[in-house]
């Protein structure tokens, strides 16, 4: 039901049951919000978003009160002015004066509410907060003196990622964010899916920086610098960088990486293309033998530690098979070496992803091969971008470059699988072309692609039905459970930690909005739609690789180097 | 002391969080102090987090998270005492000690830890040291009511 309301002595219209904040915001009318959460439940913490209601004393949440059909709101009063730019002012009272050199630089909400308010002056003098660094964790930094207790990450962790591994520790001056017993954060149930970071409206939690130790690498001359990136990541650096992002952009990446110092480029989709075609072969073999035995994909390395620590129970359902970054690691370090000549020790392998867990990921037990690990170092989309900028590349005036055979290409499924649902479809699509020839019906893929945390379809395999669970951000892991306990069995599941898969990872620019993330994902689905190289059994790229390659290789034919192994994790939960 | 918190345990239903703080009380009790173990344990009885468990402990004055010294003083800093200075009885203990509320020091003689009054509030500030209540403590008393409680430690 629509009412009109009034708002600055205009009126406009509210909807029944809708919040003053979304009232005010449909009809483009702005104030400054800091505890709010997009589709979370508002709880009122921080008061930023305060109006003014004729008839009430107290200033009145604006993200939490429901509208009601008599209101006068002024949004902009005076006395609203004031009262948000105290709040401001009393959180930036016992701030660090550490801005110039902040991660959060450019992208801090503290300092844009700041700028928004007006603040010119240190008008409320309070004790600088002690400073506590804690640089524990192989992937997120924690700085707790620049913390404003808003109370983002805990929610964030708790209700979509389902770690719990962040709650508010003490109280009054004293109140500060950590995880359990107030531990380092290695110690703690943290799954490094990195949610928490792309929340944190400071630099309280930011990623841990591997740009240093690439440069020393990049200006040694003994050593033969290597890197990957993953699809998503042309797309993010073009945002990064401010340019339209289109298809030949991965071209463009290649020669700036180049121009950087990197002797090669390689393409981690070629290593998703193996990842994809491996777990197919594997799902064709349990279809065969008629195994009840569920298939996990283990491409997700918060996944993975998630399983490792709260449900370990699945653990040798979980496949063996590396993810895309480590299989192209593991390539790198054994096959490019070998044809190079130059032995592994030499190469400084770099990755470059939207993933944040992957940083935690590369050091993993398993993940490395007499005593060399797969990847040395794992970047983010943004550290890449600074990198980038740090050498002074020009963009508008570099030629589009291939990428360094032999993993210079991928199928479209690759890029699929970097959104949720896309890898269990590549799989199943796979599966079903290998056996069959032809692909399994469209419409009944695309019922993978969206709808809810949890999502499933049955596909026909000789009159047997082969069912397949995609789990699209952890919370989905409840109606699993619940279906598995029931009765229900699936022989390919998927999950992803990232709501909507790697394209929300924390590992992309903080200026991907909502509507880039959307556009890139239809990008994506029409990729798909279009291309001759679909998947990646039709690859000739592929299939060049396996059978001149990795089968001749008599180190690595055996496909043992693409294994890894998994083990029971004990933090506090 | 395993036995100890398992059959506190039994005593309540599992599954139910909001009898928590209670028997995050009665383990104290038991125990001096809310070991991890011990939250461990609570958490998987009740169906909650270690971290959230240890969250909302720390939002309280009276749950400790070490063993508490051998000289385990309590200081009061309830609204009447504060207001006939314990403030200043607390700031000449943290100072002594160079201990926060809730630590014990190394060497694991002395602990001390803040409440919200003890029910002694006409006669305050007031403190208890193992137990025994002092009331109309000033700051100036503490150097030598720790130097004597020191000595009988170490000389028992
Ligand atoms: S990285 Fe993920 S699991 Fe770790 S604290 Fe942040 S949100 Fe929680
Ligand atoms: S760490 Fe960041 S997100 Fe978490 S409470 Fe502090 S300011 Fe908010
Ligand atoms: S944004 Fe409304 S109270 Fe924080
Ligand atoms: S306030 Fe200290 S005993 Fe009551």
């Amino acid at each position: 039901m629509l009412f009109t309301i009034q708002v600055n002595n205009k009126k406009i219209k509210a909807e029944k049951g809708e919040t003053i904040l979304s009232a005010l915001n449909r009809n483009g009318i702005k104030i400054p919000t800091l505890c709010r959460m997009k589709d979370f439940s508002p709880t009122g913490a921080c008061r930023m978003c305060v109006v003014e209601v004729e008839g009430r004393d107290r200033l009145v949440t604006a993200c939490s009160q429901p509208v009601e059909e008599w209101m006068k709101i002024k949004t902009h009063s005076p006395r609203v002015i004031t009262a948000r730019k105290t709040i401001v002012e009393l959180l930036l009272s016992n701030h660090p004066d550490d801005c110039l050199y902040c991660d959060k630089k450019l992208n801090c909400e503290l300092q844009r509410l700041a700028e928004e308010l007006n603040i010119r002056e240190r008008r409320i003098k309070a004790r600088k907060i002690k400073p506590r660094l804690d640089q524990s964790s192989p992937a997120i930094v924690r700085e707790l003196s620049k913390c404003i207790l808003c109370g983002r990450c805990v929610r964030v962790c708790e209700e979509v990622v389902t770690a719990n591994s962040l709650d508010f520790i003490r109280k009054g001056s004293l109140t500060h964010v950590g995880p359990a017993m107030d531990r380092d954060f290695n110690f703690s149930s943290c799954i490094h899916c990195g949610q928490c970071v792309m929340m944190c409206p400071t630099g309280a939690l930011h990623e841990k920086h591997n740009i240093a130790e690439v440069q020393d690498f990049l200006n040694n001359t003994e050593i033969v610098k290597v890197i990957q990136y993953s699809p998503l990541v042309a797309s993010g650096i073009a945002e990064e960088l401010g340019i339209r992002f289109n298809r030949d952009f991965d071209r463009i990446l290649n020669s700036m990486l180049r121009r950087i110092g990197f002797d090669k480029v390689f393409l981690t989709g070629t290593g998703t293309d193996i990842c994809i075609y491996e777990l197919a072969e594997q799902l064709g073999r349990n279809i065969e033998k008629g195994d009840v035995k569920p298939l996990y994909i283990s491409a997700c390395p918060a996944w993975v530690k998630f399983a490792e620590q709260f449900i370990p129970g699945i653990l040798t359902n979980l496949s063996t098979i590396k993810s895309p970054q480590q299989i192209t690691g593991v390539l790198i370090k054994t096959l490019i070496a070998d044809q190079a000549g130059i032995k592994p020790e030499k190469i400084f392998s770099v990755s470059a992803t939207p993933c944040m867990a992957m940083k935690f990921e590369a050091r993993r037990d398993g993940m490395m091969r007499k005593g060399i690990s797969d990847v040395d170092s794992v970047m983010t989309v943004r550290e890449l971008a600074r990198l980038i900028r740090l050498y002074g590349i020009d963009v508008s005036n570099i030629e589009p470059e291939p990428a360094d055979e032999p993993m210079a290409g991928r199928s479209s499924a690759a890029s699929l699988a970097e959104v949720s649902g896309g890898m269990a479809e590549a799989v199943i699509r796979t599966t079903h072309f290998l056996k069959y020839g032809i692909e399994p019906d469209k419409q009944l893929m695309k019922r993978l692609r969206t709808g809810g945390s949890f999502r499933e379809i049955t596909v026909m395999f000789e009159g047997k039905e082969v069912s397949v669970a995609v789990i699209d951000s952890l919370t989905g892991l409840a109606k699993l459970k619940a279906l598995v306990d029931a009765g229900k069995h699936y022989d390919l599941i998927e999950v992803m930690t990232c709501p909507g898969g790697c394209i929300n990872g924390a590992g992309l620019p903080f200026s991907f909005s909502g509507s880039d993330r959307k556009n890139r994902v239809k990008m994506i689905y029409q990729a798909d739609e279009v291309d001759a190289v679909n998947l990646p059994c039709k690859s000739p790229l592929l299939n060049n690789l396996y059978n001149k390659f990795i089968n001749e290789n008599k180190e690595i034919a055996d496909k043992k180097i693409f294994h890894t192994h998994f083990e029971k994790r004990n933090v506090l939960l | 002391m395993n036995t100890e918190i398992d059959s506190i345990l039994k005593k309540y239903k599992p599954g139910r969080r909001d009898e928590l703080i209670p028997l995050m009380q009665e383990i104290q009790d038991v125990n001096g102090h809310l070991s991890e173990e011990a939250i461990v344990k609570i958490g998987n009885y009740i169906g909650l987090s270690t971290t959230k468990i240890y969250g909302l402990a720390t939002f309280y004055d009276q749950f400790r998270f070490i063993p508490a010294g051998k000289i385990r003083v309590t200081v009061c800093n309830g609204t009447s005492c504060f207001l006939n200075g314990s403030k200043a009885v607390i700031n000449a203990i943290r100072e002594l000690t160079g201990l926060q509320p809730g630590q014990t020091a190394r060497d694991g003689i002395f602990s001390y830890e803040i409440v919200t009054c003890m029910g002694g509030c006409n006669n305050g500030p007031v403190i208890s040291i193992n137990d025994e209540y002092y009331p109309y403590v000033k700051p100036e008393q503490i150097p030598e009511l720790l130097n004597k409680l020191k000595f009988i430690i170490e000389n028992d």
